[in-house]
């Protein structure tokens, strides 16, 4: 059993979803709170969806300063796990961990539905234990989902094998080359805009596919610990 | 006390859903040939003399903060 962190910022909205997946997973998660200056020794950190921080200025702007992100960032660069979920894949963007930002939807809508996505890269911490190019469904709800960079920098995401997940069907909010997640150069810093904590029961998910996220995560601490 | 104006701006290759929703609702209200991309704009009111040297810290303050260079650019001046 491993112990997961999970952030809580002002204005979090999933914490406590994403709190409960750690759970099902089997794992013990652990409440960190945006304002402290400690990771407790955890070995892994979940950074949950939500509107840190009201959304004002840039989805995560503000998050990305918090006390606890100066530690996500020292610990993400010594490999540390790292993975952000719609809100958190913004904080991360906005923290530089990884490459590219989220704009509004260009659809101008919200958007929430069942989204089938396609594994574009085990190679990453998160996504070791599914098959490459496997057909997944996960929950996505947004506002800013669309991914954007300039083109060097996608030309180098597609060509280093950093594009982790992409829409399939529909491109829901204008994603550069479909592109719903990403992972920085060394694989254990993951972020993606749909909700992996709300695929692990079948009573309310259309698929179970988020626990996969949590045995990656899973084999690939026991791959390090062991 | 000075006031200096951060003016932020998408990236004119970004996409502006903002300015484009905009756009459209001025079509609909009979204004032709407008097209509008939406930004921001802040008021800084600096404490104290606005030397070269307070000028470049909220310059520091808009690229660090204010604007994220990755899809914006940002303007600063000195409001007379």
């Amino acid at each position: 059993m491993s112990r997961i962190g999970v952030v809580t910022f002002p204005g979090s909205l999933d914490d406590h979803d994403a709190q409960r997946a750690v759970r099902l997973a089997g794992h013990e998660p652990v409440p960190l709170w945006h304002a402290h200056e400690s990771l407790q020794g955890v070995q892994a950190v979940i950074l949950p969806g939500g509107f840190s921080y009201g959304d004002y200025l840039r989805c995560g702007a503000i998050a990305r300063f918090s006390p606890i992100m100066t530690e996500v960032i020292q610990a993400a660069g010594e490999g540390l796990p790292v993975l952000g979920i719609c809100n958190g894949f913004q904080v991360l963007c906005e923290s530089h961990l990884l490459p590219g930002a989220l704009i509004r939807n260009d659809v101008r809508t919200f958007v929430c539905r069942d989204q089938r996505l396609r594994v574009e890269s085990i190679d990453t911490v998160w996504t070791c234990e599914f098959e490459q190019g496997q057909e997944i469904v996960i929950v996505l709800k947004n506002g800013e989902g669309g991914f954007v960079a300039d083109p060097d920098t996608i030309a180098r995401l597609e060509g280093e094998n950093r594009v982790v997940f992409r829409y399939l069907d529909d491109n829901p909010n204008g994603s550069l080359n479909d592109i719903a997640g990403v992972t920085n150069d060394r694989g254990n810093v993951v972020g993606l805009m749909p909700h992996p904590e709300h695929n692990m029961e079948e009573l309310t998910s259309p698929s179970l596919d988020g626990r996969t996220f949590f045995a990656s995560v899973e084999r690939y601490l026991a791959a390090v610990v062991g | 006390m000075a006031r200096v104006i951060v003016d932020v701006m998408p990236k004119p290759e970004i996409l502006d859903p903002q300015g484009k929703a905009v756009t459209g609702a001025l079509q609909r209200l009979g204004f032709e040939g407008l097209t509008v991309r939406q930004g921001k704009r802040f008021e800084v009111d600096v404490e104290g003399e606005l030397t070269d040297e307070r000028l470049q810290q909220v310059r520091d303050a808009a690229e660090k903060l204010l604007a994220n260079t990755v899809i914006e650019g940002f303007d600063v001046r000195v409001e007379q």
